[in-house]
C-alpha cells in the first residue's frame, strides 16, 4: 500500500531526478528498472525514508512519510517498511536469529523470538540460527536479510538489487520468493534492480529514464 | 537490549577490548592502593600519636626518637637519666607522663618497660588475666598472644636488644599475667612490664654474672678441698670438669634466692635509665615552649609526634604523588586506547549503524550505544580495578606485617575517594565515546548505503 505523487530530488549541482508516481497495493509487486545513474537507489531511499524528497509526498498505509519528523520516521520505517538491501549487512557481534531479533526489539520494544525462528526455518536456515553472519554464504545472509526485512510485517517490503549477484537458477529462487511472501505477508514490494532477468519475471513495471 | 549488543560488540574485538580493560585495570588498581594505604597508613600513624604530646628522650634524630617511642618501629635514641626526667615529669604542666624503658624482645615483638597508664593512653583492655603488677609480670598484645598462641601464667626469656637473634637473657624468666584486648594500635604488638622489670633484667644480669663468678670460685674452692681430701694427687682436667658441673648448680640456687628478694624489694631509682616518656600536657603551652627548654637546660630533646610525622608524611608524599601521576597518565593512555577502539571500528560498523537506523533504530539509541560500549568497558576495568588493587595491598600488608609489624586491611572501602575514583573513570569512558558517538548519531544512512 504505497503511492507516491510528484517527488522531486536533487543532490545539488544540477543532478536533478523527477521520480514517476507508483502505487502499489498490499500483496501485488513492483519491478523498478534503469540503468546507472538514474536514481535506483536514491529511489529506493526516498521510498525507504532513508532520504526525504524536496518536493512531493510519498504515502505508506495514509501516511505522508515526507513530512514526519526524523525520530517518528525512524519509528515507522521500523514498523512499516522492511528493506532488503544490495549488500548484507548484520550487526557482526551478533548471531543470525539475534540480528532478526533485533529488528523486531528496535521496531517495537518486543523480542519476537519465537516469530524470527519460525521466519527463518522457512527461509531453510534451521541450521543457522546461531552462527555469525559472517559465517553463512552470501546467499545465506540474502535470506537472513529477507527474514529479517520481514519480521515486523510491513506494508512495504523494498528490495536493492536483490539478485544481481547470484546466478540464474538462484536469481528466479530469490524472485520467487519475495513473490510469494509478498502475497503471503499482505505487503506490497518494490524491487529496483538493473537485471534483465527479472524483467520477464514481474507484470508491473516501471522503467526511470 | 542496546547494553547486550554493546556488551557483544566489545567482546566481539577480544584483543582491543583487553587492552582498553588491562590499562584501566592498572590505572584504577594503582590508585585505589595509593588511596587504601594512604588512609590506613594516615590513620594508623594517627590513631597513635593521640594523647601524645611531646615524646622526651635520648639526643639524636627526632624523628627516630618518636618511630622509636610512639611506633616501635626504629631503634631507639639513647637513654635518658631517669632522675632527670622524673623531674619534667612532675612538671605542673604536664598531665600524664608515661615512662617507657626498651630493652628486650621475644621473637621479635619487643618488650617494654611502662606503667598501667600506657594500656589506658591506647584504650587496652586486659582481656584475659590480670594487669602486671609484679616484676617480671607481663601483659602481651591481642596480635601477639593470637600469633605464637600465648596464653596467660605461660612463661618465656627474652632476648637482649631488638634483635630475635639477641643474647637470651636465660637467668630470669617473664611470666604471663594478662592478655590485652585488640586496638589496632601498637600495643597489639607490644608485651609490656613494669619498668623494675627491666631494670631487673639487666642490672641483675650484671649483678649476678659476678656474684655467680664469686660463687664458682667458692664453689670451686670447697670441692678442690674434698678432692684433696679424697684424693692427694688429682689431674687438672678432672678439677676442670668438676668447676663446671658446680657453676650450674651455683647459678641455679642463685637464681631461686634472688627471684624471692624482688618481689618485695624495689630497686631503687638511683642512676637507672629509661629511654623515653610520652608527654600530654595540661597547658598546651608546654608543647611550644618545651623543645627549646629541653633542649637548652638539659642532656634530651622533646620532639612532637605531630610535627615529626607530618615531616615523615611530606616525604613520602613526593613518592605517592609520583605514583599518583604515573596512574593518571596510564588512565589517560587508556582513555586513548578506548577512543583509538572506538573511532577506528566506527569505520567499518557505520554500515552495522546505518543498519540499524533502517530497523528503525533513532539517532539517539545509536548514541547511546557507542556510550555503553566505552562505559562498559570503563566499569569493568574499574571493578576489575578496585579488585587487584586490594589483592596488592594484601601482599604489601603481608610483608609490612613480617618487617614493621604493621597490617592492612584490603577489606576497607573509602567510599568518598573510591567513589571520586569511579566517576573519573566514568568521565574518561565518556569523553573517550563523545567524538564517535556524536558521529555514529550524525551518520546519513542513505549516503552510507548507497556509497556501499
Amino acid at each position: 500500500m504505497i503511492s507516491t505523487k510528484n517527488i522531486r530530488f536533487s543532490y545539488g549541482k544540477g543532478t536533478d531526478f523527477n521520480f514517476p508516481d507508483i502505487a502499489t497495493s498490499r500483496g501485488e509487486s513492483l519491478l523498478i528498472t534503469g540503468g546507472s545513474g538514474k536514481g535506483k537507489t536514491t529511489f529506493l531511499h526516498l521510498l525507504g525514508g532513508l532520504q526525504r524528497p524536496q518536493q512531493g509526498e510519498i504515502i505508506i498505509e495514509d501516511t505522508n512519510i515526507a513530512s514526519l519528523s526524523e525520530k517518528k520516521l525512524d519509528h515507522f520505517r521500523g514498523k512499516n517498511i522492511g528493506l532488503v538491501l544490495q549488500q548484507n549487512y548484520f550487526v557482526a557481534s551478533l548471531n543470525v536469529l539475534e540480528n532478526v531479533v533485533l529488528a523486531s526489539w528496535l521496531a517495537t520494544g518486543k523480542q519476537a523470538t519465537e516469530k524470527a525462528k519460525e521466519l527463518l526455518v522457512r527461509l531453510g536456515l534451521s541450521e543457522h540460527l546461531h552462527k555469525l553472519p559472517s559465517q553463512l554464504s552470501i546467499g545465506q545472509q540474502q535470506r537472513v536479510s529477507i527474514a529479517r526485512a520481514l519480521i515486523n510485517e510491513p506494508k512495504l517490503l523494498l528490495a536493492d538489487e536483490p539478485t544481481s549477484s547470484l546466478d540464474d537458477e538462484n536469481a528466479f529462487k530469490v524472485a520467487d520468493m519475495l513473490d510469494s511472501l509478498a502475497k503471503q505477508y499482505g505487503t506490497a514490494l518494490v524491487i529496483v534492480t538493473h537485471d534483465q532477468r527479472l524483467k520477464d519475471r514481474f507484470r508491473n513495471q516501471i522503467a526511470l529514464s | 537490549m542496546i547494553t547486550k549488543i554493546a556488551w557483544k560488540n566489545i567482546w566481539f574485538k577480544p584483543l582491543n577490548t583487553a587492552l582498553s580493560i588491562i590499562l584501566l585495570t592498572a590505572s584504577v588498581a594503582i590508585i585505589t592502593l595509593l588511596i587504601l594505604l594512604e588512609e590506613q597508613f594516615e590513620k594508623k600513624f594517627n590513631d597513635n600519636i593521640d594523647g601524645i604530646d611531646l615524646v622526651l628522650g635520648a639526643q639524636g634524630s627526632p624523628l627516630q626518637l618518636i618511630l622509636s617511642s610512639v611506633y616501635q618501629v626504629d631503634a631507639p635514641t639513647g637513654n635518658i637519666d631517669y632522675t632527670e626526667a622524673k623531674k619534667w615529669m612532675k612538671h605542673r604542666f604536664v598531665e600524664t607522663a608515661i615512662p617507657l624503658a626498651f630493652g628486650d624482645n621475644y621473637k621479635g615483638y619487643r618488650i617494654v618497660g611502662t606503667t598501667p597508664d600506657y594500656l589506658k593512653k591506647y584504650g587496652a583492655e586486659v582481656k584475659n588475666g590480670k594487669v602486671f603488677a609484679k616484676n617480671f609480670e607481663v601483659v602481651v598484645g591481642s596480635e601477639i598472644a593470637q600469633k605464637l598462641g600465648i596464653k596467660v601464667g605461660d612463661k618465656f626469656f627474652g632476648s637482649h636488644g631488638d634483635a630475635e637473634e639477641g643474647e637470651v637473657h636465660d637467668h630470669q624468666s617473664y611470666i604471663v599475667a594478662g592478655i590485652t584486648s585488640p586496638t589496632g594500635k601498637v600495643v597489639d604488638n607490644l608485651i609490656l612490664c613494669n619498668i623494675q622489670s627491666v631494670w631487673a633484667m639487666h642490672d641483675h644480669g650484671h649483678e649476678e654474672g659476678e656474684e655467680a663468678h664469686d660463687h664458682d670460685h667458692d664453689a670451686a674452692g670447697e670441692t678442690h678441698g674434698h678432692d684433696e681430701h679424697g684424693h692427694a694427687a688429682e689431674e687438672g682436667a678432672e678439677h676442670n670438669h668438676k668447676d663446671g658441673h658446680d657453676h650450674d648448680h651455683a647459678t641455679e640456687a642463685h637464681d631461686h634466692d634472688h627471684d624471692h628478694a624482688h618481689e618485695d624489694v624495689q630497686i631503687s631509682e638511683e642512676g637507672k635509665e629509661i629511654t623515653a616518656v610520652l608527654i600530654k600536657f595540661r597547658s598546651k603551652m608546654g608543647i611550644v615552649t618545651w623543645p627549646r627548654l629541653i633542649a637548652q637546660n638539659t642532656k634530651m630533646q622533646a620532639a612532637s609526634p605531630a610535627i615529626e610525622i607530618n615531616r615523615l608524611f611530606t616525604l613520602f608524599g613526593i613518592g605517592l604523588d609520583a605514583l599518583q601521576y604515573l596512574a593518571y597518565g596510564i588512565m589517560l593512555i587508556s582513555g586513548i586506547s578506548i577512543f583509538i577502539a572506538l573511532f577506528n571500528t566506527l569505520k567499518e560498523r557505520k554500515y552495522e549503524f546505518a543498519l540499524l537506523r533502517v530497523n528503525g533504530a533513532s539517532r539517539l539509541q545509536l548514541l547511546s550505544l557507542v556510550l555503553v560500549e566505552s562505559l562498559l568497558l570503563c566499569v569493568t576495568g574499574f571493578i576489575f580495578g578496585t579488585i587487584v588493587g586490594r589483592i596488592a595491598l594484601s601482599l604489601i600488608s603481608g610483608s609490612s606485617e613480617t618487617e614493621f609489624k604493621m597490617s592492612f586491611d584490603p577489606l576497607e572501602f573509602v567510599w568518598e575517594k573510591e567513589g571520586y575514583l569511579f566517576l573519573l573513570t566514568i568521565f574518561v569512558g565518556i569523553l573517550a565515546a563523545v567524538i564517535p558517538a556524536v558521529k555514529a548519531y550524525g551518520l546519513n544512512i542513505s549516503k552510507t548505503l548507497a556509497n556501499a
